[in-house]
């Protein structure tokens, strides 16, 4: 079964990331490059990626004629998908556990931050009975 | 340019021989992990060449070859990195290959590798690949592209499947008298799972996808033929021969799910019934009947009813008491329940689902609800319905059943508006 772990950040994630000391931001980063291997080494890593700053990010809606209609600023929210992981495991318990090493990422000082990291099931094909 | 691709009946023969390529190199060379590997590399080396060179006049001797010279080329290079390691003598006697035990048939091959990679030592996901690879003769990319997964997260799962069956030292041969009925029994439920993950994951991607229930039933008749009297590897194949039949008929032009009681009987695939039935009447005098047995029992029952209207339900429920009675599995107590409400009437079938809520196996499972929805529908409470349609439906992680329950609860609403409407009418 597949679940998408989805790790938010608040509005302000991104730029108080950036004020981190030096090492703090290193050591995060770090982490994260390392979280993936095990992962993959598994064969439980279906993808992962990082998004980009909301800053950059537009919201597109279909105008009269079918062509994209950009708002220039991403609308207030309170919190923003900073990335993501895909895994493909064998219960929701290993799932959770993924997701908790995610979550003790850490922060200034070195500290877990303990980050909300929300799991989801991907949907799948029907299920066996209604064979 | 792009390289002509292997003919089917070339392909077939390709993922025929590949377990007993394998048992071959197996044999010769005593080592599971790197022969797999070889193997592989063999069949992908025969699907380039054969095409452009014709099959060759021996293609098993042809495949046993390359991969023997694959595992020559591998043995050199652990030979060398382990020189440059340690500079330690050289062990050619652990190298040599070993006389073998010819005697044992090709057709043991497959059955000694279908133990093997069923292991219950492995988690499901790894038995099932590492069976389509070893067994099946997939390659990894079709593996992984049945699975919706990449290539890589494949190649680990079957790498870290094969380290585990290293890791617990089976040896290579049939498991003794005293296993081997366990044994077979995982081997079966790997094969029925392979089968219900093509139609799991099949629709709308049909046309990109491998076929992997054909490849069950390939691999299960493959199991029948090595063993023909045993009488739950034919249930098996029955079950699957009788469940595929439906195929054609089960969906919708645009993937949505038809349900048995709608679908379209001119479209069952008669000739596969028929081979179904034959082979359960076949072996049903054999022995003590068994679970698949009698569930591809009930499914030729709903097969041989050519409209909904004459299924025959006392003989389904007569089934179902027997499945009951060897299987203490809750999904057969909700379905024993909807044969129970189809012979005796809806109430008496949402008795036996208010007792399975007490059983408490089934709490919070979409199943239940949707069961719950659609005889509440039969005894014509349709405001319950309509909730419990919506309750399954925000519980199931199949988005075509998804859809399928909310179509229902939006269908009865709209009915019982109707309804209310034309007696204002009045």
């Amino acid at each position: 079964m597949k679940y998408i772990l989805m790790m938010n950040c608040p509005k302000n994630g991104y730029e108080s990331f950036g004020s981190w000391p030096k090492k703090d931001i290193q050591a995060h980063i770090a982490f994260m490059r390392r979280f993936d291997k095990p992962l993959r080494e598994s064969g439980e890593l279906v993808s992962a990626e990082g998004l980009a700053d909301p800053k950059q990010a537009k919201l597109v809606r279909a105008g009269k004629d079918g062509a994209p209609v950009t708002d220039g600023v991403f609308p207030e929210a309170k919190e923003y998908l900073a990335g993501y992981w895909i895994v493909d495991v064998e219960s929701p318990e290993r799932a959770y556990e993924i997701a908790a090493q995610a979550s003790a990422a850490p922060g200034p000082g070195g500290a877990p931050m303990n980050m909300p990291i929300e799991v989801r099931q991907v949907m799948s094909g029907p299920p066996e009975e209604f064979l | 340019m792009t390289a002509k691709p292997l003919d089917d009946c070339a392909e077939l023969l390709l993922r025929e021989l590949a377990p007993q390529v394998l048992g071959a190199v197996i044999r010769r060379f005593r080592d599971f992990t790197a022969a797999e590997d070889a193997v592989q590399e063999a069949l992908i080396a025969a699907a380039r060449q054969w095409p452009e060179e014709g099959l060759p006049d021996n293609p098993r001797a042809w495949l046993v070859q390359v991969a023997c010279r694959r595992m020559v080329d591998h043995q050199r290079s652990e030979l060398a990195r382990r020189r440059r390691e340690t500079d330690a003598a050289l062990h050619f006697d652990q190298l040599a290959p070993s006389p073998g035990t010819e005697n044992e048939t090709e057709q043991d091959d497959t059955l000694i590798l279908l133990f093997m990679c069923c292991h219950p030592a492995l988690t499901s996901s790894s038995a099932i690949a590492l069976t389509l690879r070893a067994v099946g003769g997939l390659t990894t990319a079709e593996i992984a592209n049945a699975f919706l997964v990449p290539e890589a997260t494949m190649a680990q799962r079957i790498s870290r499947a094969k380290q585990s069956i290293k890791a617990s030292g089976v040896p290579f041969r049939l498991p003794t008298d005293q296993d081997r009925a366990e044994r077979l029994r995982a081997v079966l439920h790997v094969l029925y799972l392979i089968f219900s993950e093509g139609y799991t994951s099949s629709v709308g991607r049909e046309l990109l996808r491998l076929d992997l229930s054909r490849e069950a039933i390939r691999l299960t008749r493959a199991v029948y033929i090595l063993l023909p009297d045993d009488v739950e590897v034919a249930g098996l194949l029955a079950l699957m021969l009788l469940t595929d039949a439906r195929r054609a008929a089960r969906t919708g032009p645009d993937g949505e799910l038809i349900p048995l009681t709608k679908q379209d009987r001119t479209r069952w695939d008669q000739e596969q019934i028929s081979e179904g039935v034959a082979l359960l009447t076949a072996t049903l005098p054999k022995g003590p009947v068994g679970a698949y047995q009698l569930q591809a029992a009930i499914a030729a029952i709903h097969d041989e009813a050519s409209r909904t209207e004459d299924t025959d339900w006392p003989q389904i429920l007569a089934l179902y008491d027997l499945l009951k009675s060897i299987s203490d599995n809750p999904m057969v107590l909700l379905n024993h329940a909807i044969a129970v409400a189809m012979v005796r009437g809806p109430s008496a079938g949402l008795e036996l689902l208010n007792a399975l809520d007490a059983d408490g196996r089934l709490t919070g499972h979409h199943r239940l609800d949707a069961v719950r929805a659609h005889l509440l529908e039969l005894a014509g409470d349709h405001p319950a319905a309509i909730a419990h349609y919506r309750i399954a439906a925000s519980r199931t992680t199949s988005l075509p059943e998804r859809n399928y329950l909310i179509t229902q609860a939006a269908r009865l609403k709209e009915n019982t508006a109707n309804q209310v409407g034309a007696l204002e009418l009045n």
